[in-house]
């Protein structure tokens, strides 16, 4: 069986790639599946504890984690493809109208 | 007949309210005709109302409107007694005459019908003051004929001067109203109520010297300050810029009577204070006298009229400190014919020579207008107390109560003989600077009578001020009788029963009449040069009169300026600087704050991401760290 550090470890390379890549790339859409990524290492964290330790509560908080997800990622495209219709691009550089 | 007797403040009420949203439309002379009705038909249910006092041995009675503030005792509620009745009939009596004068005073006026939505609102004011049950509904009524004053007398805006004087009525009342207003929130921490009935049935056992007295003298305050006594008379005088029938109406039978009214209402509670009445009859005698030096050397012929009710306001003071009160109530309305009289006759001199006001300026108007002249004189003859005209009878009464009274009392029984000698020496100038000699007229007046709806009240009043006075003579009491229920509580101070003594001091105030008035037509019946040269003799003493000792100069250094300095800084230092500083240097601060942070605000994603991520970070290593 393989040793609940490599899920972990899997997880923490997950999170830091969809971490990096929200900071780096400026394409909402990519941002936007690093986000995803960054979820699904949380994810795979909580599932890995919860087999460890002998507990559904891990999975479950999965399921409602993976709710959210879905409805966000609705919203999230939605406004993003609102936002590319409106000014033919996706670079968040472009989005900062909110500068102080 | 007292179920209709909110009918006499509706009345008036109503016609100032009507007139007010339709008087436009009425017009003239339409709008005063319908402002004389209210009021007389509220003069005939009065009259009606009191026939069963005239008949005698009729109760007073309290009639409940409406609930007001049942805690404090003050309800919308009617005190119908003699006292009451008597003020009533002499407000819509003489007030209906008045609003008929106004209709031939005011014709040709751009704001005819206004002038008599005032007039009418003043009128159903001045009757909730006379027909209160209690000091909060008396101290309503205070109010609203002081603000219908403002309004009246600054009826003509637009002379910077009538509007300085209506203010100026307006803030010198206000200084009495502050004392009124103390002594009646006194009252009601004595008594737990302000209700007449409630407060003068148990004076006697809620009242202690000391109380009594601050409750007398702070009622005093707002007296002198509505009756126009020294130090607070200033305002009078200026309130002469109205228009003529409003000092008729306010300025001398009504409203400046309101002091001596409610003083005497108060009786009961003086009653307990003999020094307060004192206080009150010495005010009263000092202001008689003073006022009266300075109507001696006025040329504006209002002014003279504008002194002389003032002095006569101090007689009536000094009869109800001398709790002569039937003498004070009974000298308030032979004043109120004779006054009324004397300034609506001198409003007709006004109107018939062009709105020109300066006697230097009139005379020989006795062939222009007899009917002004004749009912003029006879005016003069009764406020200067020739018998037996009306003011001799009232005037004798209090100064022999005041004679009766003894002690400080005789001081100011020669201050009343001295200033009775004053009163008709500058009246019988007045008529004859108006009326004889030959006349000083511009070019272009062009002086003749009033029409008749201005002559008939002034025939009127005359008769008025002849007979007025038998009401209560030494031979027949009846005023006196009359008024009885009213002073049930207290100990009225009558004149000596010693017809001797009676005759005696009849004579001398009579004494001094006819030489005020002799030494007047003496002076005054002559070619100008001469009596300008008798004027000049006099100085300074003359120019000190004519400038009123100078105490509006006195009171504008000593209290309007420092008063406007006050304002000044308060308005531009502490204001500006101190209030709007603080409040101006928290939004700065904010502000500073906001520019201050506003940079890490970039706009831009990837910040944000990696506050967001350090941020949590620093929570992760805090937890991990055993926080």
């Amino acid at each position: 069986m393989v040793p609940v550090d490599w899920y972990m470890g899997l997880a923490a390379a997950l999170f830091l790639i969809g971490a990096l890549g929200m900071l780096l790339r400026r394409n909402a859409l990519v941002m936007f599946m690093c986000i995803e990524l960054m979820l699904n290492a949380v994810n795979l964290t909580l599932i890995s504890a919860g087999r460890v330790m002998n507990d559904l509560n891990g999975q479950v908080a999965v399921f409602f984690i993976l709710v959210v997800a879905a409805a966000e990622v609705v919203v999230g495209l939605a406004i993003i493809v609102a936002i590319f219709r409106r000014r033919s691009t996706a670079s968040v550089d472009e989005l900062s109208e909110l500068r102080g | 007949m007292t179920d209709l007797l909110w009918l006499v403040i509706a009345l008036p009420l109503a016609g100032a309210v009507s007139l007010h949203f339709f008087g436009r439309y009425l017009k003239e002379p339409l709008s005063g005709w319908l402002a004389s009705a209210a009021i007389g038909a509220a003069f005939v249910i009065a009259a009606v109302a009191a026939v069963p006092f005239f008949q005698g041995g009729e109760e007073a009675s309290t009639i409940a409107l409406w609930e007001w503030m049942p805690a404090i005792g003050a309800s919308l509620e009617l005190l119908w007694d003699p006292l009451a009745a008597l003020m009533t009939l002499v407000v819509t009596g003489v007030g209906t005459l008045i609003h008929i004068f106004a209709i031939g005073y005011m014709h040709g006026d751009d704001r005819f019908p206004r002038f008599f939505t005032n007039l009418n609102l003043f009128a159903a004011s001045m009757l909730t003051l006379v027909l209160a049950g209690n000091y909060a509904m008396l101290f309503l009524g205070w109010e609203l004929v002081g603000l219908c004053s403002y309004l009246l007398v600054g009826f003509w805006f637009t002379r910077p001067t009538a509007a300085a004087a209506a203010k100026k009525a307006f803030v010198v009342n206000r200084i009495g109203d502050v004392g009124f207003m103390v002594g009646l929130m006194l009252v009601f921490a004595t008594f737990g109520t302000l209700s007449f009935s409630g407060i003068f049935e148990r004076a006697g056992d809620e009242l202690t010297g000391g109380l009594a007295t601050a409750i007398g003298l702070l009622i005093l305050v707002g007296a002198a300050g509505k009756s126009a006594q020294i130090p607070l008379y200033v305002w009078l005088p200026d309130a002469m810029e109205g228009p003529t029938p409003v000092s008729a109406l306010i300025h001398a039978a009504t409203m400046v009577t309101a002091g001596v009214y409610v003083i005497a209402r108060s009786a009961p509670i003086y009653e307990f204070t003999p020094f307060a009445s004192t206080i009150v009859a010495s005010v009263g005698a000092l202001t008689a006298i003073w006022a009266a030096s300075i109507a001696l050397a006025q040329r504006d012929i209002k002014k003279v009229l504008a002194y002389s009710t003032i002095s006569q306001l101090g007689f009536m003071f000094l009869a109800v400190g001398a709790t002569a009160y039937v003498a004070g109530i009974f000298h308030l309305m032979t004043h109120a014919f004779f006054k009324a009289l004397l300034f609506l006759g001198a409003g007709s001199v006004i109107h018939a020579m062009g709105d020109e006001q300066d006697m230097h300026k009139m005379g020989g108007l006795l062939r222009k207008t007899p009917i002004t002249a004749i009912t003029m004189g006879v005016g003069a003859l009764a406020l200067a107390g020739i018998p037996p005209l009306a003011g001799f009878w009232s005037k004798d009464e209090i100064l022999a109560a005041d004679f009766a009274r003894g002690g400080w009392f005789y001081f100011l029984w020669v201050i009343g003989l001295v200033t009775a000698l004053l009163t008709a020496f500058y009246i019988t100038r007045l008529w004859v600077l108006v009326f004889l000699g030959e006349p000083r007229w511009d070019e272009d007046a062009h002086p003749h009578e009033s029409p008749r709806v201005m002559t008939l009240p002034l025939i009127a009043l005359a008769v008025l001020s002849v007979v007025g006075g038998l009401v209560n003579t030494p031979f027949r009491l009846a005023l006196e009788h009359f008024l009885e229920p009213s002073f049930e509580l207290v100990s009225v101070q009558h004149a000596t029963d010693d017809v001797v003594m009676l005759v005696i001091l009849a004579g001398l105030s009579t004494l001094a009449a006819l030489a005020g008035a002799g030494a007047g037509w003496l002076a005054y019946n002559r070619p100008p040069q001469r009596w300008r040269r008798f004027e000049d003799s006099f100085e300074p003493l003359w120019g000190t009169w004519e400038a009123a000792y100078g105490v509006d100069d006195l009171y504008g250094r000593v209290l309007v300026a420092p008063g406007m300095k006050l304002a000044d800084v308060s308005a531009f230092n502490v204001d500006a600087g101190i209030v709007d500083g603080a409040v101006n240097g928290v939004g700065r601060l904010v502000r500073n704050v906001g520019e201050w942070t506003r940079p890490l605000q970039t706009g831009f994603v990837r910040n944000y991401g990696v506050l967001f991520l350090g941020g949590a970070l620093v929570v992760v290593v805090w937890l991990v760290a055993g926080g």
